[in-house]
């Protein structure tokens, strides 16, 4: 599979007028956190079946980034939109599915795999109505094609990481949205869920879904991505064609051992952690261990 | 086992035993969820401020205490969602105002004793009468109701709550409505078990369940079996024995979850090791 040339360079004026709608837009984006800038000076607008990468090094601002698109954490200037709507207004939720960088499993009680992959149609639910045949239908799909389908019985806690990983992707899967948001799918992952991983997201691509995901490294994804935003030190410094595995040193965050980036994660550990609800916690604190 | 229900006082004790001991456990679930398992023993503390102000005012403790422990719950649950405070600092805050306010509003009222709030700590479950019985089943048929309707929204929150915000769910609205069913709960509880072991009905038949179940749903009935065969163990015992009933309902609850780390241990040796790739 080659790139589509069209992403190369950033031309925002004609994506405008062209008709495939925006799936998310952030516009003179800024963000703060307890008075430290993650992120500055963002002009990011990416369409319905775009395949982009948000690629840096740790302290980067990636995750701060798509969790700040789906309205997660609020701006400090600029704005966002979602399918053409601000976060607070939008109301079609259903059309994104968001795969967390690790399964959350909240204070202990057992939560079965299918139960956790079910949670996923709950913005396709309505409050009143019992679970649908095809609610059960979605959950058993996104079970086989993530190959948990023998698992479903069993407690998430008794699963290894990657096999966690592909719970949270058969979750988003469940709800059978148009874009998918995933924040470090392939960190911790071993190679067989990777490629599993891979060969799920090409099937995303071909039936024409909208994925942004935040990578440390493509590894088995590289060939499926369009597009590449990379961010160093909360700007985006490139915005195009995914830079290639051979150049990787053209990367930030290329290396496990992060020799050039000392400040770098300092910028996420930061202090004030003090702000943040227990969920962005857990998953702030995981970033900055993804070594 | 007769003569227990020959008796009026007796049979609405059974009642009310058996309502406490499904709804305590079916909240305690998502709340134990959702790492807030000290949350009952704040709103618990904070409910004493709701009875005293009762008994200061004249009007039925139950009622004040309702209303007082749904507004501690709000508080304690606006605290969390803004972060700037650590959630436990909060809690512990809400503990020693709710205790001291209950104990010095009593002392204000006239004729007013601490040994007033003694069923209240404690629990007195065999002075429950026709009327509470009314108010103790009317609010916990409010209670799993709400389970019911909002449990699938409620568990997506407990689990995960940026998820359940990236879902478009109403995150605000399902934290103040389980902070608000948990106070609810801790009022019904209240009379079994009193304000002080409120939140043990809360969490150990959960934690008793998650001991035995694989599903969240399997470990809630569980727990709610559990609970009610605590809270009516207990009664039965407190009868016959002749032991204060909320101390025997915990203690009876608490021998159930040394039971189920056994016997949990034993079921998931025994069990063929899972292959994990």
């Amino acid at each position: 599979m080659t790139a589509p040339v069209a992403h190369d360079a950033p031309p925002d004026g004609a994506r405008k007028a062209a008709a495939v709608p925006t799936a998310f837009r952030m516009t003179a984006g800024r963000i703060s956190l307890d008075g430290r800038e993650i992120l500055r000076g963002i002009d990011l607008a990416i369409e319905e079946g775009e395949v982009v990468a948000v690629l840096g090094a740790n302290g980067s601002g990636k995750s701060t980034l798509i969790r700040a698109l789906l309205g997660l954490i609020p701006l400090s200037g600029g704005s966002t939109e979602l399918y053409g709507s601000a976060p607070a207004r939008f109301r079609q939720w259903w059309r994104i599915g968001y795969v967390p960088q690790r399964l959350s499993v909240g204070g202990g009680v057992p939560a079965t795999v299918r139960e956790v992959v079910a949670s996923g149609r709950i913005a396709r639910q309505s409050r009143f109505r019992p679970t649908s045949a095809a609610d059960r239908h979605a959950v058993s799909r996104a079970l086989a094609e993530v190959g948990l389908g023998d698992r479903a019985g069993d407690p998430v806690q008794t699963l290894s990481g990657g096999q966690q990983q592909r719970v949270l992707i058969a979750r988003a899967l469940a709800g059978e949205p148009d874009a998918f948001v995933m924040d470090e799918p392939t960190a911790g992952v071993d190679a067989a869920s990777q490629r599993h991983l891979a060969g799920t997201l090409s099937g995303l691509v071909r039936a024409g879904r909208t994925v942004l995901l935040v990578a440390h490294e493509l590894g088995p994804l590289e060939p499926l991505i369009t597009r590449a935003v990379v961010l160093k030190e909360g700007c985006v410094v490139h915005d195009g064609l995914p830079p290639h595995a051979v150049g990787a040193h053209a990367l930030p965050g290329h290396d496990h051992v992060h020799p050039h980036a000392p400040e770098a994660p300092q910028a996420a550990t930061g202090g004030g952690m003090s702000g943040w609800s227990d969920a962005a916690i857990g998953s702030r604190r995981t970033e900055n261990l993804d070594l | 086992m007769i003569e227990l229900f020959a008796l009026d006082f007796m049979r609405y004790a059974l009642a009310a035993a058996v309502l406490v001991g499904l709804t305590a456990p079916a909240v305690g679930t998502f709340i134990v969820q959702r790492r807030l398992a000290l949350l009952g023993d704040g709103i618990g503390h904070v409910a004493l401020t709701g009875v005293a102000l009762g008994f200061l005012t004249g009007t039925a403790p139950v009622l004040t205490a309702v209303v007082v422990a749904a507004l501690g719950a709000v508080a304690i649950e606006l605290v969390r969602a803004r972060g700037r405070t650590s959630g436990d600092v909060a809690l512990a805050l809400l503990f020693y105002g709710g205790l001291a306010g209950g104990v010095m509003l009593i002392y204000l009222t006239p004729g007013g004793s601490t040994a007033s709030l003694n069923t209240y700590l404690f629990g007195a479950i065999t002075s429950v009468t026709g009327a509470d019985l009314w108010v103790i089943a009317l609010l916990a048929v409010l209670v799993l109701g709400v389970l019911a309707v909002f449990g699938r929204e409620l568990f997506v929150l407990c689990q995960d709550e940026e998820v359940a915000r990236a879902a478009g769910l109403p995150t605000r609205f399902l934290g103040l409505l389980i902070a608000v069913v948990a106070a609810v709960t801790v009022v019904v509880a209240m009379r079994a078990v009193g304000l002080l072991l409120v939140s043990a009905l809360m969490v150990v038949p959960v934690a008793t369940g998650q001991q035995l179940a694989r599903s969240f749903r399997a470990t809630m009935a569980l727990a709610m079996l559990f609970g009610v065969l605590a809270t009516v163990g207990g009664l039965t015992s407190s009868f016959y024995l002749d032991v204060p009933s909320g101390a025997a309902i915990v203690l009876l609850a608490l021998a159930g979850f040394a039971v189920a780390l056994t016997v949990g241990r034993f079921v998931r040796r025994s069990r063929p090791r899972e292959s994990t790739i």
